[in-house]
Formats: C-alpha cells, sequence, structure tokens
C-alpha cells in the first residue's frame, strides 16, 4: 500500500485556484521531495495532506486514511506521523529535554528522547532553555519533536532554512537514518542539492499543478541533455553544446599536445533544469 | 503497539508544563499574581473611610479585587497568552499531535486554578493582616464563597479561550484585552463603589459576569447588614449563580466550537 495516495485534488481561496488538479502517489519507504516555487500550491498541498486544511474535491489517502479526521481515529492517526512545520517557535521557557520528553508522552511508541537528542546532535543544548537556542539549533528540535513519535510517514517542510552548510550535511545523514528505518518522507525544499541528496523522487509543482514527477537525475530530460564544453584555444575561450561531448574531448585531445586547457564537461544542474521548468530565465 | 496516552492523563501533564512555563516568565508572575496585590495596597491605603455602619472601602475593594482576580487569572491572562501561543505556531504544531484538544484546555484549567488560588491567598492575606478585613464566621458564606469561585473561574476560563479567537495578532491580543478588563472593572463596582455609579454604567454592567461576580462576593465578605444598600436591596445570589451559568454555556460553546489553532 502506498503511504499517500492523492487523486484530483483541488483547493481554492475564492477567486484564487490554489490547486488544480493534483494526482500523487508515494511510495512506503520513499523519500519525495515536492518543488515548486512560492505560492505554487505546495503549503497547501502538504497542509491538506497533514490534516490542516480541508480540500474542495479529490480523494486523498495518508497512511490509508482520510487526513481530515477527528476524535478518537484523528489521534491514531496523528500518531503515526510527525510533522516539522516550516516556522515554529515558542515562549523558549523550556530546556529542550523538557520539550521532547513531554512531547514523547503524546505517543503510544514514542523513540527514547536521549537517542533522539542526540540523532539531532542537540546533547550539549539538551539542558538549555529554548530561548538560548540559536536558529540552526532550534530548528533541529523542531525535527526532534517531529520524529519523537517514532512516526511511519514524516513531513518536513523547508527542514534546513538557515542551517549553515556543515549542519545540513549532518541533517541529511539524519534523514538517511531514517530512511534504513523505513520511514516514508515528503520534503518540500527551496534547495535543490538538498533534493537531489536525498530524495528517490521528486515532483515540480506549479500554478497548482504538478508538471513532472521523476527521479532527481531524470527529472526534466536532464540525463540526455546536451553537454557543454568549454576550453581554451590560445587567447579565446570555446564552448560547445554537444550530445557527444566524449567524441569532442577526443578530437581535442588528438588537436592539442597534452592537456587541453582549462577543459570543462557540464551538463544541466538539477537547479538549471528546474529553473527551465517553472519559466524562470537563468542568469 | 501500546495504546495512546488518555486524554485526561494528557492534560494533567499539559498542566504541569504550563505552570512551570508560567513560572519562568517573570513578567506574567508579577503582572498576575502580585498586581492586584499592589492594587489593593494603593486602593487600601488611599481611601480609608467607612462607606457603610461597618464596612470600610477596603473591604468592599478586597471583595471585589477577588472577584476580578478570576478575570485576571482566567479571562485576561488566557485571551492574551493563547493569541501568542497561536503566532508563534506552538498551537499548529501542538495540532499535528496525536494530543486532543481537551489536553490542551486541561492543562489552561490547571494553570488558571492555581494561579487563582494563589492570587485569592495574597488577596486575602494581605487585606486580613494590614486593611482590617473579616473572614466570614458562618458556613453559608463560605459555601457561597466556594460556588462563586468554582462557577466564577469556569466561567472566566472558557471565556478567555473563547475570546482568544478575536485578537488579529498576538502582539496586538494586549491591547484589545486589556482596555476591557479595565473598563469592567469601573463599571462593575471593583475601583469604584457599583451603586455610585450612573445607571447606565450599572445596566451596562449588568450584562457581563463581572459585576455579578463582584456583588457575590460582598455577600461573603460584608455584613449582610449591607446588602440593602446594593442595587437590589439585597445579594441576588440566585440571579448571580444564573447569569454566571449562562456565561460558562456561551463560553464552552465558543471555545469547542470556534477555537483556532492556526494563524490563517
Amino acid at each position: 500500500m502506498n503511504a499517500i495516495e492523492v487523486t484530483g485534488l483541488r483547493k481554492s481561496y475564492g477567486q484564487v485556484h490554489a490547486v488544480r488538479g493534483i494526482d500523487l502517489s508515494i511510495a512506503t519507504g520513499e523519500i519525495f521531495a515536492l518543488l515548486g516555487p512560492n505560492g505554487a500550491g505546495k503549503t497547501t498541498t502538504v497542509e491538506i495532506l497533514e490534516g490542516f486544511r480541508t480540500r474542495d474535491s479529490g480523494d486523498v489517502r495518508v497512511l490509508g486514511f482520510d487526513p481530515h479526521n477527528e476524535g478518537r481515529a484523528g489521534r491514531e492517526w496523528r500518531n503515526r506521523i510527525g510533522i516539522v512545520l516550516q516556522s515554529t517557535s515558542d515562549s523558549g521557557d523550556l530546556t529542550v529535554v523538557e520539550t521532547i520528553e513531554h512531547f514523547s508522552g503524546y505517543y503510544s511508541n514514542p523513540r527514547n528522547v536521549q537517542e533522539v537528542i542526540n540523532s539531532v546532535g542537540l546533547d550539549e543544548k539538551a539542558g538549555s532553555l529554548i530561548r538560548k537556542l540559536s536558529g540552526g539549533q532550534r530548528r533541529r528540535l523542531d525535527v526532534a519533536l517531529g520524529i519523537i513519535g517514532n512516526p511511519e510517514l514524516l513531513f518536513l517542510d523547508e527542514p534546513t532554512t538557515g542551517f549553515d552548510p556543515e549542519a545540513r550535511r549532518s541533517f541529511w545523514a539524519l534523514i538517511e537514518k531514517l530512511r534504513g528505518n523505513g520511514t516514508t518522507i515528503l520534503l518540500t525544499t527551496h534547495y535543490l542539492d538538498e533534493a537531489e541528496a536525498l530524495a528517490d523522487r521528486v515532483g515540480v509543482i506549479n500554478n497548482g499543478q504538478i508538471i513532472e514527477i521523476s527521479t532527481p537525475t531524470e527529472l526534466g530530460g536532464r540525463s540526455t541533455a546536451q553537454a557543454l564544453v568549454t576550453w581554451r584555444d590560445g587567447d579565446a575561450m570555446k564552448c560547445e553544446t554537444t550530445d557527444n561531448p566524449t567524441s569532442l574531448v577526443k578530437k581535442l585531445t588528438a588537436q592539442f599536445d597534452g592537456e587541453i586547457p582549462e577543459l570543462t564537461v557540464t551538463r544541466p544542474s538539477l537547479e538549471d533544469i528546474y529553473l527551465t521548468m517553472i519559466g524562470v530565465s537563468h542568469e | 503497539m501500546n495504546k495512546i496516552p488518555n486524554a485526561l492523563a494528557l492534560g494533567m501533564r499539559r498542566g504541569g508544563l504550563e505552570i512551570r512555563q508560567f513560572a519562568r516568565q517573570r513578567e506574567s508572575v508579577v503582572f498576575t499574581l502580585l498586581f492586584p496585590v499592589i492594587l489593593l495596597i494603593i486602593f487600601g491605603s488611599v481611601f480609608k473611610d467607612t462607606i457603610a455602619p461597618g464596612v470600610t472601602f477596603s473591604q468592599y475593594f478586597v471583595a471585589g479585587m477577588i472577584a476580578s482576580g478570576l478575570v485576571n487569572t482566567g479571562f485576561q491572562a488566557l485571551a492574551i497568552t493563547i493569541p501568542l501561543e497561536r503566532d508563534f505556531g506552538a498551537l499548529k504544531r501542538l495540532r499535528g499531535t496525536p494530543m486532543p484538544a481537551s489536553s490542551y484546555f486541561i492543562g489552561k484549567v490547571i494553570l488558571v486554578s492555581v494561579s487563582m488560588v494563589i492570587q485569592i491567598f495574597m488577596l486575602l492575606g494581605f487585606g486580613l493582616i494590614f486593611f482590617g478585613v473579616e473572614m466570614p464566621t458562618d458556613i453559608n458564606k463560605w459555601i457561597t464563597f466556594t460556588w462563586l469561585l468554582l462557577l466564577g473561574s469556569a466561567c472566566s476560563t472558557s471565556l478567555g479561550i473563547a475570546f482568544s479567537i478575536v485578537p488579529k495578532s498576538g502582539r496586538g491580543a494586549s491591547a484589545v484585552v486589556s482596555p476591557i478588563v479595565i473598563i469592567l472593572q469601573f463599571f462593575s463596582g471593583v475601583f469604584l463603589i457599583f451603586t455610585q455609579l450612573p445607571p447606565w454604567m450599572q445596566q451596562i454592567a449588568a450584562i457581563f459576569p463581572l459585576k455579578w461576580l463582584t456583588q457575590g462576593m460582598r455577600s461573603v465578605f460584608l455584613p449582610d447588614s449591607f446588602a440593602a444598600e446594593e442595587v437590589a436591596k439585597s445579594w441576588e445570589n440566585g440571579r448571580t449563580f444564573t447569569i454566571l451559568m449562562v456565561w460558562l454555556v456561551i463560553g464552552i460553546f465558543f471555545s469547542v466550537r470556534k477555537f483556532k489553532w492556526d494563524r490563517d
């Protein structure tokens, strides 16, 4: 059974059609990244799946249930999911360990508090008041609260915004660990390198519709796209786009004696592809 | 798979957490708990007159301050802090966990009860020691005091939770809520003697619970002879009960039906 199953999802706010017919299946154990510019319908879609918003039409199943359920069934369902929202803070008058311990009490089978603190790298801050944490440390606490319930499905909404590169790498390692446990993850992110590093598949959403769903390496025909070869010939920089970079390099090898000066061979990055897809011209 | 924890147990845990958070916010401790006592000291020191045979203004004022203490620790505190929690996104985060809404409300009730009890002890203590307030000796008066306390704080708490949907932002909440409370305190005979207020003020006050709570508290802390000085020439405790019940029902209805977890 798929962890998430969406067909024909629609949602409007007055005259604004935020989501216009989205179909989406996410397999159990999969890490899926949803990409899209602000206002594309990303947040609305995710918040419908999380049970925060109602939908106008369409069929939605998350872990086999309609997310818009209340009472006992709703609690049982929330017991199986974890949500890391985009921006959460609080008065900050509790310590890290107090907060995580308290949240662990909401769930039937929580993870070990110390282990979770350790896995998000907050050991040294466990006894600190939340208000004394840096932005990145607060974000890691948000993630800790998202995974404390040992969820089968985890929603991560722009989890690494405000992280320094090192914190981002260690966060990625944490996500890899969760993947190892079989946790299904739906990730939204602005960072294309993050999607590329983590996601099994990515979906690009724009104007309330999904434009393409693919693996990061194949998105937008990236794997078969033309390569750009550049090199120096005397005083001039030369460049050529080609379907067969290898034969071009062979030709150049014959032409130059030894090293080809300043040779580069590049294919479009995920970011180039993504920007083309959402209609933003690069440079 | 274990069962998910029950709502009451989680509510108790939340109550403990709320108290811990409250105690760590110095401003809130000072404002909610000490401010009424400071007011008592100021008013008690300035107005030393006797307003009726055997009744000083301080006594009248202590009764009123205990009643408005219920409004401060319940209605005012919740209608200001809940919008803040909503703005922070803390409520939305809670909504995304298996914690039921009822546990959140139970936690708030526990917080309100504890701060209310502390405040009443401080007001009675100061009133007793410095301003000649007398404790009732009649058991019936203590019974009245008990139901006024329970019903009044329930009313105040539920209306505070219900009113938390009104302020548009957490920052603006205090500016919306505090004037309402202060005006009600003036209109309801907390700072001023109710029967000396213009009739239109009295009539507006009579719509809201604070006037009835103060009148009820006077029936506990002032001699029965003073009942003749009231507007209706009696304490009207039956009517007080009815009006508080009506407001309690209104408060619970809007709390349950209209509570907002998210700022949009």
